[in-house]
């Protein structure tokens, strides 16, 4: 045999290997990355500027933010930006407290008829939202809350699956703690806040950053909801935008206003990012 | 085949400070005979499984050179050496069933190396009646025992008839009773086959049961090879007697004065050649016999009757450890009543050894 | 002990109350709302009751094209993102420098809003009196014609919604597979490398078998999303789609219940009933196959 040739063509086979996956990685990089270098680039070229490049530059030497003055000033985006935040906190907030409970519930205390409920409760799960939304898009319509944030939050201040999620957790504290508390005289509520919440904090961590993604990028609801630009979220407000936002085609201003929609949230995941991708893995769907 | 390892040295980057290295095998040289069964044996982090990994290929040395045969395969990837490699947790894959795990190094065959199908099945059924699981050829490994699946691995490795066998831990997932059996058949199937072996782990009884020569580890570093019952009569350092012997050597601080040797106030032996000096010394279990007027007296803890022998526990202050545990044979009778029981020591299960470097220190019995 | 149910339903009462108004109540609601001949909103009366909303749904040319169109999307996307992200994900697990901020790239995505960003790619995709953009540039390059993604011919925007469809569930494709292939054991690999095993044959031999579960619940899940779709239209195409020819069936539902042509809550349930007999039966078919086909 010969081993020179074998070692040789063994170590050139590696470095192919690698180049070649080096470079399908980057080549996805860069289709991920793109649009984002795009719509930072075209919120920094002036209007005219813009408008007058027949073939797309890809780099501007002379930036401004004009654009971001015109985003804030010609449309309503703070609006926009506040009537989110104020939506998704409220939201995460309420939903937090309600599965808490129903967590709870269902992982420590006995009653007749538990397992049945739980039952009922996976098996909503299985029901796309699609198909309950048109009733409740009536309900909350006759009960004269379109143009509200209450009528915005009500519909997804519950998850069965974040429910689920959080009574499984609840589950692997052992049972000698309850009994320990319980000997002590601790109250159910008590013990609940003092000793399962610091204990189960990773998941409620987990919970609360999907559902803040979740809400700051919720369109159907919030179209189907509002009418009045008072009551419009960033999502069905950039949609206003494009359509009927700055009188003419002004698309730096608009690409301006992407930015500040899109910034938020990219900053919440590179400051989580451990947190969210492991939340997405265990449970988030997109797609 | 001979293995042969030329100052084989492994680094590792560490974790935890930049631009160290962790040694992780540390100047290897050894010769494992044709057709033998070699142990390497330590306590784990010792880098025997790194040296494992630096014979069948899967890591590069970072200097030093391996040799089978002639052969020199250092930097050969480990299909092209000839290896079979059987793992601890097994790594049967689980979709495949105990034929299909068995073809499978067969199947990988190309060119004029490539069997023909029967020939294959052929093969697969020879490995399987070597390790006796001819039965069990349509099963998946989920339905076996822990035994079954280590055979069915060892089957897998063996059917290209490597040149080569290594085994990383192959007991240790198995419980007491087929350790044991499982152990010697490892042994007999290497007798029948003939191909050299080498295997890794921390289980000294394991590795002095069935090995030909052991190699006994600590922090990448060799410290003693030879046969197990040589290195267990002649220990070269304080680790090594430590590390081999079940129940393990009872290790007192003592010091050589005047060629006698001092545990505590007791004069237990004349130890001729000797400096004098501070230093460890061990004591075989075995090495202790009853006498009325012997040197070495001991606080009487306990006795256990075990069948044919007796175990005595004792203390006695010059002891590095709590209890000295002693194994005295059926003849000799102890007064369970007495407070106190003297020993004579036999001196060729007495060992000493430098204080600070805790290398062997030979004497002269007198 | 009757005080402690008591308490227990206490705990229980905020989502039995939400679940109860927004889940189980409109699951009732919406399969009445579906036999209601020629319910009105405003009046809250109807005529009779019968399959003639469903007949309907299935004889309007639009609805029949959003259907047409979700089809050929999930066709195309489902399989084209898996394939790729499992490729990706295999290229990320066999590297070992630059993997996380590669791994932070590939998942950026996920959290941008799909409206914001669709309408970047509406911009390098369109075809203007301006400019010809972005994509009809690099297509010049290589010595195409230009061609209007947006506004132009069928194709051009079919092409353009998978397009963007797959850039946006690859993030979650890639992050499942990549744990996916992290968690199987080293072992198996080590051993097939001492066999001599080619990367081919390791990966159909045992990376695929060993991660098939994972694979077939991307595929599963995939096939549900983009079943589903509607804002990643919404936000290359605007909201008329129709108009665009692209809607699709939950676009469909939207656009029956709200809108220019909205106030039909009798139409868009029956047809999200469809949608979900669809999706249903589709997803069943997966579990059977991936019965089958996953062992252990």
């Amino acid at each position: 045999m010969d081993y020179d040739r074998i070692e040789q063509r063994a170590r050139r086979r590696e470095t192919i290997r690698k180049a070649i996956t080096y470079f399908l990685l980057s080549l996805w990089a860069l289709i991920v990355l793109f649009p984002f270098y795009w719509m930072i680039l075209s919120s920094l070229k002036s209007y005219s500027a813009y408008n007058s490049e027949y073939i797309p530059k890809f780099y501007t030497l002379t930036p401004t933010l004009q654009n971001y003055r015109d985003a804030f000033t010609a449309v309503p985006l703070s609006r926009y930006f506040l009537n989110t935040l104020i939506f998704t906190l409220a939201t995460t907030a309420i939903m937090l407290v309600v599965i808490l409970f129903a967590a709870f519930a269902f992982a420590r205390l006995d009653f007749p008829g538990k397992n049945a409920v739980f039952a009922l409760f996976l098996a909503l799960m299985m029901i796309p939202n699609e198909l309950v939304i048109i009733t409740n898009f009536v309900t909350i319509t006759n009960w004269g809350l379109r143009n509200t944030f209450t009528g915005l939050i009500l519909p997804s201040v519950t998850s069965v699956f974040y429910i689920y999620l959080l009574k499984e957790n609840f589950e692997q504290i052992p049972d000698e703690l309850y009994k320990a508390a319980k000997v002590d005289g601790t109250s159910d509520l008590k013990y609940l806040f003092k000793v399962m919440l610091p204990i189960c904090q990773p998941t409620m961590v987990t919970i609360t950053i999907l559902k803040i993604i979740e809400c700051w990028n919720a369109y159907v609801w919030p179209r189907l909801i509002t009418d009045d630009e008072a009551y419009f979220l960033v999502s069905n407000g950039i949609q206003e935008i494009r359509e009927n936002g700055f009188g003419r085609e002004n698309i730096p201003a608009m690409m301006a206003a992407v930015v500040v929609i899109s910034v938020p949230l990219i900053v919440l995941f590179l400051i989580f990012r451990k947190k969210v991708m492991a939340g997405v893995s265990r449970g988030g769907t997109k797609g | 085949m001979k293995v042969v390892l030329d100052h084989l040295t492994k680094e590792f980057p560490s974790r935890s400070r930049k631009g160290d290295t962790v040694v992780a095998v540390n100047d290897f040289c050894f010769e494992v005979p044709d057709g033998s069964l070699i142990g390497l044996l330590g306590p784990s982090g010792c880098g025997k499984s790194t040296a494992l990994n630096l014979i069948c290929g899967l890591e590069k040395p970072t200097s030093g050179r391996i040799f089978f045969g002639d052969d020199d395969v250092t930097n050969l990837p480990p299909e092209n050496r000839g290896v079979g490699l059987v793992f601890q947790n097994y790594a049967l894959y689980p979709h495949l069933t105990v034929r299909q795990n068995i073809l499978f190094p067969l199947q990988n065959l190309k060119g004029k190396d490539r069997l023909t199908k029967a020939e294959m099945l052929k093969k697969a059924d020879e490995a399987a009646k070597l390790v006796q699981i001819e039965q069990l050829m349509d099963r998946k490994p989920s339905e076996m025992s822990g035994g079954q699946q280590q055979r069915v691995a060892i089957a897998r490795a063996l059917v290209k008839l490597p040149r080569v066998l290594l085994l990383d831990e192959p007991l240790s997932n198995l419980d007491a009773r087929l350790r044991l059996q499982t152990r010697e058949e490892i042994r007999r199937i290497q007798r029948d086959t003939g191909i050299t072996t080498i295997f890794v782990t921390h289980d000294q009884e394991e590795a002095m049961s069935i090995s030909d020569l052991i190699v006994v580890m600590k922090s990448g570093v060799i410290q003693q090879i030879g046969k197990p019952q040589t290195v267990y009569d002649d220990p070269a350092n304080l680790f090594v007697a430590k590390f081999l012997g079940t129940p393990p050597i009872n290790v007192f601080e003592g010091r050589v004065a005047g060629g006698k040797l001092l545990l505590g106030e007791d004069e237990v032996l004349r130890v001729g050649g000797v400096a004098d000096q501070a230093v460890w010394v061990g004591v075989r279990p075995e090495g202790f016999i009853p006498q009325e007027a012997g040197p070495l007296c001991c606080r009487l803890e306990g006795v256990e009757v075990m069948g044919r022998d007796t175990s005595v526990v004792t203390t006695h202050p010059a002891a590095e450890s709590v209890s000295i545990r002693s194994i005295i044979t059926a003849e000799h009778r102890i007064n369970r009543e007495a407070g106190t029981v003297r020993f004579a020591l036999k001196p060729a299960k007495v060992f000493l050894f430098h204080r600070e470097s805790e290398e062997r220190i030979p004497f002269e019995a007198g | 002990m009757d005080n402690k149910n008591w308490k227990a339903w206490l705990y229980l009462l905020p989502a039995v109350a939400f679940l109860g108004a927004f889940m189980v109540y409109p699951l009732a609601d919406v399969l009445v709302y579906s036999f209601e001949e020629g319910y009105n909103s405003a009046s809250q009366t109807f005529f009779g009751t019968g399959l003639y909303n469903y007949s309907y749904v299935l004889h309007d040319p639009y609805f029949l094209q959003a259907v047409k169109n979700t089809f050929i999307l999930v066709i195309i996307t489902v399989p084209i993102s898996t394939g790729i992200a499992l490729l990706i994900s295999l290229g990320l697990n066999s590297v070992r420098r630059l993997r996380e901020l590669y791994q932070t790239v590939f998942f950026l995505p996920y959290v941008t809003n799909t409206l914001a960003v669709g309408l970047v790619f509406m911009i390098l995709f369109k075809k203007t009196p301006y400019s010809d953009g972005m994509v009809n540039l690099l297509i010049n390059w290589f010595g195409g014609e230009s061609v209007d993604f947006i506004d132009g011919p069928y194709w051009a925007k079919m092409f353009v919604m998978c397009f963007y469809t797959v850039w946006v569930v690859m993030p979650f494709k890639i992050l499942i597979l990549t744990s996916a292939l992290a968690s199987v054991n080293q072992d198996y690999y080590r051993a097939a490398k001492i066999d001599g095993t080619s990367k081919f044959r390791i990966f159909t031999r045992i990376t695929l078998p060993m991660i098939s579960p994972m694979v077939f619940y991307l595929i599963i899940t995939g096939f549900i999303g983009a079943f589903k779709a509607y804002s990643d239209e919404v936000a290359l195409f605007g909201t008329d789609l129709n108009a665009a020819g692209m809607n699709t069936i939950v676009g469909y539902v939207y656009d029956m219940l709200y809108g220019n042509s909205g106030g039909y809550p009798s139409y868009a349930s029956a047809s999200a009933l469809i949608l979900f007999a669809i999706v249903f039966t589709i997803t069943v078919i997966n579990l059977l196959i991936s019965r089958k086909n996953v062992h252990y």
